[in-house]
């Protein structure tokens, strides 16, 4: 019998292609083609008076310099608003060049297509554009008030929506409660930088009239979709390929970022390959952000620290446009109760323009600001009372047997917050012994008495995963035994070749090594919706457990015909089919699959065995292929989930502040983890591990430095630190298992888990080491010293 | 500045001659002109490691370095460093066997960076080899399976040499 491999910690396959350097990346295609570069914004917020492309235009090796004044048709209108709402009153979404007026330092202004990427730039260099500044909105909370520059000149505020929802009456409970509390909180932005930067090749075909396009998304089929109807293309002739993908995080799922439009347009326009590479600047200045957000919390306890009663108002950075529509706010207004019950709540939210890099979902999305002013609530009103901060939590948990449980507020796909299924004591407790609370305790009061600045933080979290509305995979059995998979989300290294594979392989009885996955081809699947929202485990993970559960029907249907034997009595092991209890009268699934379409092509002895057993397997027919069956072993399934699946945890870190240099040092990061059934927790760990290492840079290392102007004035490595392996402690990680009811697998998403409550987790350490509220982020040395040393802040 | 000079490599121990010009990254004549497409590039100022390679046995950045400048070395990336029958270098089945990658982008440059050391590091402190690598930057795995990976590999060649 073969050992089940969900649950197992496999291998993963696609590891010795990535290893030996035959990963395929998108700069790795197409090496022929010609080199784009782009010309962007200088300027926070200007008019644009004129564009002198005749210099550029004239240098050797240039092929075109396009302006907006080159566009025609729909690409001369803003690009599409992702996600309309009638909360979003007065959306913005920016041009494929800039038209009039520049909004952001990285804006879009001008292409150039040349012989390489070093030509191209050089002609970036010989464009000369008369801009008229305006004023600049840098500043949120500056943004927001009502005299304050408008972002666009045709904008009379800069409110780009607004949304409110109660449940409950929170004024009368806020009336009649034991303690109010008023705080403000700030989390400044933050950035998915992976390592891999965008990138979008493009190959478009006039004999054929039909565009390939590789590019480095997390969304294939959205991209494809879109390009068709921009170009007046047949869907059928568009193709986009999401290929490996070096690390997303959120920000590669925006469609359309321009340069992805403008790079398939110029390969129509000049019949040849082009190819646009983003560099580590213009990742910075024009690939989206997110995090930015001030909160102003209303919060009324009693005597017991039972929370009552929450009013939340908070600003959300747009940046300067908002295709993705609110879903950042909407996802903090949703989630920002976290694990606790709380009978009367209500937000208001206003999503404000501001002239920087727009915003949309980065690891976390809305949530990790969300955790923070949750937990840090949870701290400061432990704080206030006199109450432990463990227990505080416990005291508000929504119970293990209060599932499902309504949140009372709406949810991203628009119907309402509904936890599936939690044990959220259970997990706080697992935590609590790991960290070995109460000797923690002791230990610091310990360490205080000799001056040492040591502390503990907890964040817990449900994050909402698994969204809908649903993901496909196709399956078939190929003639020498190997499985295809295609499905349409691609990847961006949560191991999909493998997790996937290990469904199959425990369906229909094959290694994991047997299963071949293609991910994000539109060629080989065309429905889909893409690797965002910790979903694609979800939804494509029970898409292709479904495939496998028809395929497998189908095999077995003519093994039975072929053996003679009743389908019940078919057993499938070791990548064959055999008879229960008769180990040796089986067939090989190839041989099968070539029984099912039994044509004479076929090489080798296997095939001629194959066209003999088809002969027999049709003999009780009327016809070769029996009427309601197909040729092939293969299958196209989708899973369309009823609802999200909300997985859940807890963090701790143990940090110490050294009072010299102001720097903390993360003593214990401990993490309790509940992503329902775990398909692979090799996986997992490390998607959770990464998770955090993001979720700590965040609090306390990456700080986009804008100025006044709108200005980015850190947009390198060299000056904006992300975390390197010693700055990012050893992880102790602790998992529970409480299945989701909503799926057949049980699972529910984990890729986002890790980033979440970071900021929480390191704030609530840090307040708890200093003595002093941390009530903004990020945090860095340089601010810790200022608060150390109040006295020096203007030094 | 786009004249071209030839120059010969000696590349994974092939004598490789190219047409460059002058200003040409070593990265960009690697993967674009020569095709070795495994070294990459996260961010051309030096910082991020990913496109690290060895120069005459040593690891180095080759997005800081003009392939120009380097006519006559001798240089090794990702794709040649398997072993001969094709079998992966321990620090490369080590870095599969402790989940060492996810999106695999920063990985070559990890595993050129490690080829200098890798066979000491199970003797090295934690603190010790984090320094080692604390010059490549990650965003997907928060460095355990790294760290885990790369002090394995000695490991992995000793039980290679036992089978022998
Ligand atoms: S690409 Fe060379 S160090 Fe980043
Ligand atoms: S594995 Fe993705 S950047 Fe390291």
């Amino acid at each position: 019998m073969t050992t089940k491999m969900f649950g197992a910690p496999v291998q993963r396959n696609e590891d010795p292609r990535l290893l030996t350097g035959k990963g395929r990346f998108v700069d790795d295609f197409e090496s022929g083609a010609y080199g784009a570069a782009f010309l962007r914004s200088d300027f926070g917020h200007a008019r644009i008076l004129s564009i002198d492309t005749s210099e550029a235009l004239a240098l050797d090796g240039v092929y075109g310099v396009y302006t907006h004044a080159d566009l025609e048709g729909l690409l001369s209108e803003p690009l599409p608003l992702l996600i309309p709402s009638p909360n979003l009153f007065a959306p913005r979404t920016q041009y494929a060049l800039a038209k009039e007026e520049v909004c952001y330092v990285g804006e879009v202004v001008a292409m150039v297509v040349a012989r390489d990427r070093y030509v191209a730039e050089d002609a970036v260099g010989l464009i000369f554009v008369d801009y008229e500044p305006l004023p600049v909105a840098s500043d949120l909370e500056g943004a927001s008030l009502p005299d304050a520059p408008v972002v666009h000149s045709d904008m009379p505020d800069n409110v780009s929506g607004r949304a409110t929802e109660e449940k409950g009456d929170v004024d009368s409970a806020m009336a009649s409660a034991a303690h109010v509390f008023e705080w403000r909180f700030e989390i400044e932005r933050a950035a998915a930088m992976p390592m891999e930067t965008r990138g979008v090749v493009a190959n478009y075909d006039h004999r054929t009239g039909s565009l390939l396009l590789h590019d480095s998304t997390q969304a294939p089929t959205g991209v494809r979709g879109g390009l068709a109807q921009l170009f007046g293309l047949d869907p059928d002739s568009v193709h986009v390929v999401a290929p490996d993908v070096g690390g997303g995080f959120g920000m590669k799922v925006i469609q359309f970022y321009p340069e992805e439009v403008m790079v398939a347009w110029a390969s129509r326009k000049l019949g040849h390959p082009v190819k646009w590479i983003e560099d580590r600047r213009e990742d910075f200045v024009g690939s989206n952000h997110e995090r930015g957000q001030v909160h102003h919390i209303k919060v009324a306890a009693d005597t017991d620290g039972r929370i009552l009663a929450m009013d939340v108002k908070f600003i959300n950075d747009a940046g300067a446009y908002c295709s993705y529509g609110l879903i950042i706010p909407i996802v903090t207004a949703a989630q920002i109760q976290g694990p606790y019950k709380i009978e009367n709540f209500r937000y208001e939210y206003r999503n404000i323009f501001t002239n920087k890099v727009p915003t949309s979902p980065y690891r976390g999305a809305g949530r990790p600001q969300a955790v923070y002013v949750m937990e840090r609530v949870m701290d400061k009103v432990a704080g206030e009372l006199g109450i432990d901060r463990a227990e505080i939590r416990r005291r508000n948990f929504i119970g293990p047997d209060e599932f499902p449980y309504e949140v009372g507020v709406a949810w991203q796909d628009g119907g309402n917050v509904v936890y599936d299924s939690g044990e959220y004591e259970k997990g706080l407790d697992v935590l609590l012994e790991a960290l070995d609370y109460e000797a923690f305790l002791t230990e610091q009061k310990e360490a205080r008495e000799h001056g040492r600045l040591l502390g503990l933080g907890f964040g817990c979290y449900v994050e909402g995963t698994g969204i809908g509305p649903y993901e496909g995979a196709v399956i078939k059995i190929l003639n020498d035994g190997t499985v295809n998979v295609a499905i349409a989300v691609g990847t961006q290294g949560q191991g999909h070749e493998t997790v996937f594979a290990q469904i199959v392989a425990d369906e229909l009885g094959v290694a994991v090594d047997a299963v071949k996955l293609v991910s994000g081809d539109t060629r080989r699947l065309g429905y889909g919706v893409g690797t965002f929202a910790s979903r694609s485990a979800v939804v494509a993970g029970n898409a292709v457990h479904k495939a496998a559960q028809t395929v497998k029907l189908k095999a077995a249907e003519v093994a039975s015909r072929s053996l003679e034997v009743a389908v019940e009595d078919l057993v499938f092991a070791d990548g064959r089919v055999h008879v229960d209890g008769a180990p040796d009268v089986g067939i090989p699934l190839g041989q099968l699959a070539i029984i099912s379409n039994p044509l004479r092509y076929a090489f080798g002895k296997e095939s001629e065995e194959a066209v003999l057993l088809a002969q027999r397997a049709y003999a009780g027919s009327d016809r070769p292929l029996p009427e309601g069956t197909s040729p092939g072993l293969e299958a196209t399934e989708f899973f369309s989930p009823t609802a999200g699946v909300f997985a859940f945890g807890t963090h701790a870190a143990i940090v110490e502040i050294d009072h010299d240099t102001c720097n903390m040092k993360i003593l214990r990061y401990v993490v309790h983890h509940d992503c329902g059934k775990v398909i692979n927790p090799m996986i997992v760990d490390g998607q959770v591990q990464g998770g955090v290492a993001q979720g700590i840079g965040g609090a306390f290392f990456e700080k986009f430095e804008y100025d006044d102007e709108g200005q980015l004035t850190n947009a390198s490595f060299m000056d904006f630190l992300i975390p390197y392996a010693t700055e990012i402690p050893a992880l102790e990680l602790h998992h529970t298992e409480t299945p989701s009811p909503l799926n057949p697998l049980g699972i529910k998403g984990v890729g986002e888990a890790g980033t979440i409550p970071g900021a929480a987790v390191i704030a609530n350490a840090v307040s708890d080491a200093l003595g002093q509220p941390i009530d903004t982020m990020p945090l860095s040395p340089l601010k810790l010293f200022e608060l150390m040393h109040p006295g020096h802040q203007e030094a | 500045m786009t004249e071209k000079r030839k120059i010969s490599l000696t590349v994974n121990g092939e004598s490789r001659e190219v047409d460059v010009e002058p200003r040409w990254l070593l990265s960009d004549v690697l993967r674009h002109e020569l095709g070795l497409t495994g070294t990459h590039v996260g961010c051309e100022h030096g910082v991020c490691g990913c496109c690290t390679v060895l120069i005459d046995g040593a690891p180095a950045r080759s997005c800081l370095a003009l392939a120009v400048t380097i006519d006559g070395s001798e240089i090794t990336t990702v794709e040649g460093i398997a072993e001969e029958d094709g079998r992966l270098h321990p620090l490369q089945e080590s870095f599969q066997k402790h989940h060492g990658l996810q999106c695999g982008f920063c990985t070559p440059g990890f595993l050129m960076t490690a080829m200098p050391f890798w066979a000491d590091a199970e003797d090295m402190t934690d603190d010790e080899l984090r320094k080692e690598i604390s010059g490549q930057l990650c965003r997907c795995t928060g460095y355990s399976g790294i760290l885990a990976s790369i002090r394995g590999a000695a490991a992995i060649a000793r039980e290679r040499q036992g089978e022998r």
